[in-house]
């Protein structure tokens, strides 16, 4: 592979989790190659939400409330930056997010959890509990059956797929290569090196970063790493374009920069099936007119499902592999949220071998199980 | 652009009374809404939200989306996909789209 050119790091997945490590790597000055698939696979990073979503993550694991916040109070900076530098505009909105109870018993409980994660953290937790009233002064369109929300400061909302394009446009512009259509059958260390064979090519670096979403459960044991995770389907409404009249993202509906309402969410355990159902989609869209009964006649344009990435305690997978020294893993179900982290401070843990205290805890080994 | 042939009087439809802003105009029933408002001469049927440009119908099937119009207070109507009824009450669209009912 000698006439090949000198790849540093070698990237295996072109999402958001492993655009932004790819885009911080080149950042930092990496020769960076990513591997990204094709269209037939399943590509979360095509299917989200775009929420940078930071209430209530973390309870019972405040280094992940820690590195959620952090990611997200960056998030700016690394809009601007991607701005700068390829003119893409990621429509970042950061005025705070809400989540809408129709229970004031649940409204309550959540509040007793924030109050919990603050202590945890040793902070006054930054959220405010808002009664009906308080929330008609924030959304003014709320039905009769929402009786409050928790408002986060910290959360906001980003269009995903003009992130995956400013994260990809600003990985070229600092020279990184990006070869689409490409699917790794078999990554191996030999040599001190990691050869990745994709069809009949093979790619070659001192380092190997597994973002490979789903397909991180195949990748990673062959570099001495578990990547124990699942998909958990989600399923997506899209409105027409109508005039603003929700400012603030909430859990399960925002509006875009565009003016489309994007309605979500459902959590299935269905394995590898991406399709939508009426009745999954019926309900969503009930919840949604619940909210905000002004929703009912407004045409819905498109629907999709898409698989998140979950592990089985929900929190990510960063891991380098003692076997193979060089290798990482990174698996995760929030790549928006942590887009700003993963660039930076992982990215700097790869190249320089100082973790981050944050995510020491997020190693596979937690789901081994005791067999005594 | 587009004429109505000529039929002979036992063959011709009836015709159906519909408003168009503040406009009568009686038009064959059994036609869908888009082509009675060509039929009409009503062009553009709407302008875009952003940058103010007209448009008319393109397909004539359901696809393209630029025959939007207001029809009895329902937003976004395709109107190649509906057809004419006696008192049909028929908006042009100006801006975005309102969530929300017509006021």
């Amino acid at each position: 592979m000698t006439d090949h050119p000198h790849i540093d790091t070698l990237v295996v997945g072109g999402g958001v989790v492993g655009m932004s490590i790819a885009y911080g790597l080149a950042r930092s000055g990496d020769v960076v190659c990513v591997l990204d698939g094709s269209d037939d696979a399943f590509r979360a990073s095509r299917g989200n939400f775009g929420l940078i979503w930071v209430q209530n993550k973390g309870l019972g694991r405040p280094a992940y409330a820690r590195w959620t916040m952090q990611a997200a109070r960056t998030w700016q900076s690394l809009a601007t930056e991607l701005q700068e530098l390829t003119g893409v505009d990621v429509e970042l909105r950061q005025p705070g997010g809400l989540s809408m109870s129709f229970d004031e018993k649940v409204l309550a409980a959540s509040s007793e959890k924030l109050n919990a994660l603050g202590k945890e953290l040793g902070i006054v937790y930054p959220y405010e509990r808002l009664d009906a009233d308080g929330l008609r002064k924030l959304t003014p369109d709320i039905g009769p059956d929402v009786v409050g929300a928790i408002y986060c400061p910290l959360d906001g909302h980003v269009s995903p797929l003009r992130t995956l394009r400013a994260l990809v446009h600003g990985f070229r512009a600092r020279g990184g290569q990006l070869v689409s259509g490409v699917n790794v059958d078999r990554v191996e260390r030999r040599g001190g090196e990691f050869h990745v064979h994709a069809g009949n090519k093979v790619y070659t670096a001192g380092r190997v970063v597994l973002a490979a979403g789903l397909a991180n459960r195949e990748l990673a044991p062959q570099v001495g790493l578990k990547a124990p995770i699942r998909p958990v389907r989600g399923q997506l409404l899209v409105s027409e374009r109508v005039q603003p009249f929700l400012h603030y993202p909430c859990h399960y509906v925002r509006q875009t920069g565009e003016g489309v309402v994007q309605i979500g969410d459902s959590k299935e355990e269905v394995g590898m099936d991406d399709s939508t159902t009426l009745g999954e989609l019926a309900r969503i869209a009930a919840r949604a007119t619940r909210t905000f009964p002004m929703l009912a006649n407004v045409n819905i344009v498109r629907t999709w499902g898409a698989l998140r990435v979950m592990s089985p305690d929900g929190y990510p997978i960063y891991q380098a592999s003692t076997e193979c020294p060089g290798a990482f893993v990174v698996t995760c179900h929030s790549g928006i949220t942590l887009a700003p982290a993963h660039a930076g401070p992982l990215v700097d843990w790869m190249r320089t071998g100082t973790e981050p205290a944050e995510i020491r805890g997020f190693k596979a080994e937690r789901f081994d199980v005791q067999t005594n | 652009m587009f004429k109505p042939i000529n039929l002979p009087a036992a063959e011709q439809r009836k015709t159906v009374l519909i408003r168009v802003e503040d406009r009568e105009v009686h038009v064959s029933e059994g036609q869908t809404l888009a082509m009675a408002l060509l039929g009409a001469g009503v062009v553009p049927f709407r302008r875009t939200a952003v940058s103010g440009a007209p448009r008319t119908p393109l397909c004539l099937m359901g696809v393209c989306f630029d025959c939007l119009v207001e029809v009895d207070g329902s937003q976004n109507v395709q109107s190649c996909l509906v057809e004419v009824r006696e008192g049909m009450q028929v908006r042009l669209p100006s801006g975005a789209r309102r969530a929300g009912d017509s006021a």
